[in-house]
């Protein structure tokens, strides 16, 4: 059933947060850290798990999929609420710093990059 | 019978569903100038700058600081698009993420986190102190804002900074974020940014969560966890090293 996939999806946002509220709270910053990326980390795994042994119906994994699915309309969504008008009057001084610093992490990439081992998966490629 | 009253009151009452008419029709829209330019610029990308061209409109409108999610009857925009349905439907994009991938960053994708930080920051500090903010809690205030909106009032919290400074340093991070949006899909040939490794190394440089999703999401769908999930660390990492050893290595230059 759908739910089972929603409901393993909201399983895996709640643990990761909770991960990284506690990571946020022992590094004493007033964020946190990483609750995300920990969420992505157990849904990968806890659905690995899940599909290697079977214990996963096509059904359930469409909850998820439809979410995945709607991830680019919920960042249009995001895009209509940023405040853009106080980003242009934040003046020179806060244009220049963000478009520079972006600039800057662009060169980046491809240097960075270098680093990592290069993707032999051809499958990606596609 | 006031037939625009009650339609009005009808989508206020269900404003999320409202939303999903609402963005569906712009995505519509977005694909449509998409196909009339030969898929040229990608339908998605389009779309988001349909989005930031709507929150531009509803902040003019309102005088609000949340876009088009200001207007009465599009306020479910904000729910939609809001922190908690975003961070949701990020992690679900990890479904089709492949941890060998993954994997395969390691030392780059933590690396990239610092770079991306520490050169953002020195960005900040360095056009703070040529527009004039030569006192080092301000300098550190607005560099954080360069790294993300949230790293900036944090920072400036932490450290004191004046209200003005505070709200300049936000400005620095949603100019950031926006441009992030953008750019992306416009520097990925260019950069080379077509695979997992390189997405999670563009994730960790840039950081704004926000930016980082709709770029790659505009650049190629299938990147959009691997830079998600180091994108994640960042805020969180800033926070930690801004009003800290970055803000003390300022001190100690700028006195």
């Amino acid at each position: 059933m759908a739910i089972y996939g929603v409901a393993i999806l909201a399983f895996c946002y709640f643990a990761g947060n909770f991960i990284g509220d506690m990571l946020g709270a022992l590094l004493k910053v007033k964020a946190n850290v990483g609750g995300v990326g920990f969420a992505m980390l157990f849904l990968i795994l806890l659905i690995d798990y899940l599909q290697s042994n079977k214990m996963i119906s096509k059904a359930s994994e469409g909850g998820i999929a439809f979410w995945s699915a709607m991830y680019i309309p919920i960042v249009v969504a995001m895009a209509a609420q940023q405040n853009v008008l106080a980003a242009l009057k934040g003046g020179p001084l806060a244009i220049l710093a963000g478009t520079i610093a972006v600039l800057v992490a662009f060169l980046f990439v491809p240097i960075l990059g270098k680093i990592t081992k290069p993707s032999t998966d051809d499958e990606w490629k596609k | 019978m006031d037939l625009v009253k009650m339609g009005t009151a009808l989508f206020v009452k269900n404003g999320l569903l409202t939303a999903f008419m609402v963005i569906g029709v712009v995505t519509w829209l977005s694909y449509y100038v998409s196909n009339l330019t030969n898929k040229r610029i990608h339908g998605s990308a389009i779309a988001i700058v349909f989005g930031l061209l709507m929150a531009y409109w509803g902040g003019l409108m309102t005088g609000g600081n949340k876009g088009i999610s200001d207007v009465k009857v599009l306020s479910g925009i904000g729910l939609m698009g809001g922190g908690m349905l975003r961070d949701f439907a990020i992690v679900s994009t990890a479904f089709g993420a492949r941890l060998s991938e993954i994997k395969k960053t390691g030392l780059a994708g933590v690396l990239s986190l610092f770079v991306g930080i520490v050169t953002s920051y020195i960005v900040g500090v360095a056009l703070a102190f040529m527009f004039g903010y030569t006192d080092t809690v301000s300098m550190a205030t607005i560099g954080a804002g360069a790294v993300t909106f949230i790293v900036g009032p944090v920072t400036g919290a932490a450290l004191g900074a004046s209200s003005p400074v505070i709200a300049i340093s936000i400005a620095a991070g949603v100019v950031k974020s926006i441009l992030v949006m953008i750019l992306t899909p416009l520097m990925a040939p260019y950069i080379g940014l077509n695979n997992p490794q390189a997405a999670m190394v563009y994730g960790g440089l840039m950081g704004t969560t926000s930016g980082t999703a709709a770029g790659l999401a505009a650049t190629d769908p299938r990147l959009v966890p691997y830079g998600a999930m180091t994108a994640t660390f960042y805020t969180g990492l800033g926070c930690l090293l801004c009003p800290s050893i970055l803000f003390l290595m300022t001190k100690a230059i700028f006195g």
